[in-house]
């Protein structure tokens, strides 16, 4: 009932900065330049001492979120002319209007204990109506940044009308040491670089994690043996066990089907490196690509039909799509340059992939027959894209020139705008952006 | 004996004669000649000086435990081919060891693509070594993609000495 009141709609993009706003707040996302939303977050209501702390930083987190979307522009506090102290209170809404705040998010927070309630609401500041019923998360303090991400993601739901990314995480490789020490760790992180817990040690060589679709498992590639294998890894009890590979036969390059039981990989026989889908349970699997030249990294389209992966058969590595029994593909890239590590977006309509070209590397899209690419950045080396939930921001690794070369994590928005890397405390490579949090 | 109990002795063994492998545990150089100096050889008394020709040293310094390959490619060049001649006949000459070929790539690449091409590089210097002679059961092949690389700079110096396939030596039985 609700979203369908909120699918009236203004296009900022057309209307340019929109000072002037004349029906209910809503921001269509597209691809042309946008006048980013000017929204303003007082801080949330501390309802008792302890809160203090946790709500100021419960807000301040919020319009983080937001803002760092590229979408959202926040007013800063010394520009109210109302304060919003109280969550009760009524909504003063001639002095956000003339400030310009569009949206407004108030909140309030309760700790009692370890137990934290974060309650908010959202206003439509020009159109002087809340937007959709009040919030209320109820959790642990030290998961107070979590609770921010699902307010921020209920804000962005309910103005862009598309779901949001905000409480989900990252699983990816840690990187430490010069090139030719490297020491590299799969670890763990929130969307925006917090958290960050380690899920192997350092002692063998580790790549290309993947989370399954419902965040449980992560598997990976380890080296652990000296031959590349496949490990699959329980989020929650960081147990690991191998998958079983034939002999003679080396692994990689692993993703899990749409419902987390296959898992579709690369194995390397002598010199030819094929594409394989395993049943994780029984441990059987089947030869999907029969061509001697190099077909890996493999992702399923959001229905499970197709497979999107890369070939060096026509002499180049470029995009190819079959479907996901295997049989005829199609090759979908033809630009100049070479195509690799192909990742299919959420919502089934691009495909994100690394190019390199004239020595340099670039992530970009394209639809999934090719058409339309569109190149979002362009580096010394820029590799291994990976979708966040909404299908809206791409992260993906950046490695600088040279001895002292590092790698870090990057995210920009499918437009090509916002480009800004992930703040970690380390190196970071080959992220997989996992799902909303439930 | 399955594949996994065959890999993990295997690996056991690749132990004892790791201290050789420069790109793993030398000094940071990854030249032979300096690794050799660096002092964490310490097994090479076991196993004879570079001097001796049936130790794992004069294996990997005099005869070459390495062949390079052009940007892309995993054609053998005729360096190479000399290089992989000799260890055929020391391999053939001492059939106590085993070897384990590895692949890597340079750094222009992407990760999951440059572990096929490391394939593609270790299967043809496997494939040189069966033709001349040494058996299949004595040899496996790995690859490292991109991921270990000895030499750090970004130019076309460094990448010519990372696009290689070193055989491993690794002694049968640790007797």
């Amino acid at each position: 009932m609700l979203k369908r009141f909120l699918i009236a709609f203004v296009a900022l993009c057309l209307a340019g900065p929109v000072f002037a706003q004349s029906g209910p707040l809503r921001l269509t996302i597209t691809d042309g330049v946008i006048e980013p939303l000017p929204f303003a977050v007082p801080g949330f209501q501390a309802e008792n001492p302890e809160a203090a702390q946790v709500a100021a930083d419960v807000s301040r987190l919020v319009a983080a979120d937001l803002a760092g979307t590229g979408l959202f522009r926040e007013i800063p506090a010394s520009a109210f002319i109302s304060a919003h102290s109280s969550f009760a209170q009524t909504v003063a809404y001639p002095d956000w209007r003339a400030i310009n705040a569009q949206a407004l998010i108030t909140g309030a927070v309760t700790v009692s204990g370890s137990q934290l309630v974060v309650k908010f609401r959202l206003f439509d500041v020009f159109s002087g109506a809340e937007m959709g019923g009040g919030l209320q998360f109820a959790g642990t303090v030290d998961g107070w940044r979590r609770m921010a991400h699902k307010v921020a993601d209920a804000a962005y739901g309910r103005i862009t009308g598309e779901g949001g990314y905000f409480d989900s995480r990252v699983v990816f490789v840690s990187e430490t040491g010069p090139k030719n020490d490297r020491q590299k760790r799969l670890a763990i992180m929130d969307y925006d670089g917090a958290n960050v817990k380690f899920l192997t040690d350092s002692s063998s060589l580790v790549l290309a994690p993947r989370f399954s679709p419902n965040g449980d498992r992560v598997i990976y590639t380890s080296f652990a043996s000296g031959f590349p294998r496949i490990n699959l890894l329980e989020v929650a009890s960081v147990g690991t066990r191998q998958l079983q590979t034939a002999e003679g036969e080396m692994a990689f390059s692993p993703r899990f089907s749409r419902d987390g039981s296959q898992v579709i990989y690369s194995l390397a026989n002598g010199g030819n490196t094929d594409i394989y889908r395993g049943n994780i349970a029984s441990g059987s699997s089947s030869r999907l690509t029969e061509a001697p030249s190099i077909e890996t990294a493999p992702s399923l389209s959001p229905d499970g039909s197709q497979i999107v992966f890369e070939s060096d058969r026509s002499g180049t590595q470029q995009l190819y799509i079959m479907s996901s029994n295997g049989g005829n593909a199609q090759r979908i890239s033809f630009g100049d340059g070479r195509y690799g590590t192909p990742v299919w977006s959420p919502r089934g309509d691009l495909i994100a992939f690394t190019k390199q070209n004239a020595g340099r590397f670039h992530i970009g899209v394209m639809r999934t027959d090719g058409s339309e690419e569109r190149l979002l950045t362009a580096s010394f080396l820029d590799e291994g894209p990976t979708w966040s939930p909404n299908g809206r921001v791409i992260m993906f690794s950046r490695e600088t020139q040279g001895a002292g070369g590092t790698t870090s994590l990057y995210s920009v928005d499918i437009s090509g705008r916002n480009l800004k890397p992930v703040p970690l405390p380390n190196g970071g490579s080959d992220p997989s952006w996992g799902p909303l949090q439930p | 004996m399955t594949f996994l109990t065959k890999a993990a002795l295997i690996g056991l063994i690749v132990v004892t004669a790791g201290c050789t492998r420069p790109d793993r545990f030398g000094a940071g150089s990854g030249d032979a000649a300096n690794a050799a100096n660096s002092g964490a050889l310490n097994g090479t008394q076991d196993l004879g000086g570079a001097n001796d020709p049936r130790s794992p040293l004069f294996f990997n310094q005099t005869i070459g435990d390495r062949v390079l390959f052009a940007v892309d490619t995993s054609t053998l060049t005729a360096q190479g081919k000399s290089i992989l001649d000799g260890q055929a006949s020391w391999l053939q000459t001492n059939s106590d060891y085993l070897a384990i070929i590895e692949g890597h790539a340079d750094e222009q690449g992407t990760r999951e693509y440059n572990i096929g091409l490391g394939f593609r590089r270790a299967t043809a210097v496997r494939e040189y070594l069966v033709s001349q002679g040494v058996p299949t059961n004595r040899m496996r092949v790995t690859s490292y993609g991109k991921e270990r690389p000895i030499k750090i700079c970004s130019e076309e110096t460094c990448y010519a000495q990372n696009r290689r396939a070193v055989t491993v030596i690794s002694i049968a039985s640790l007797s």
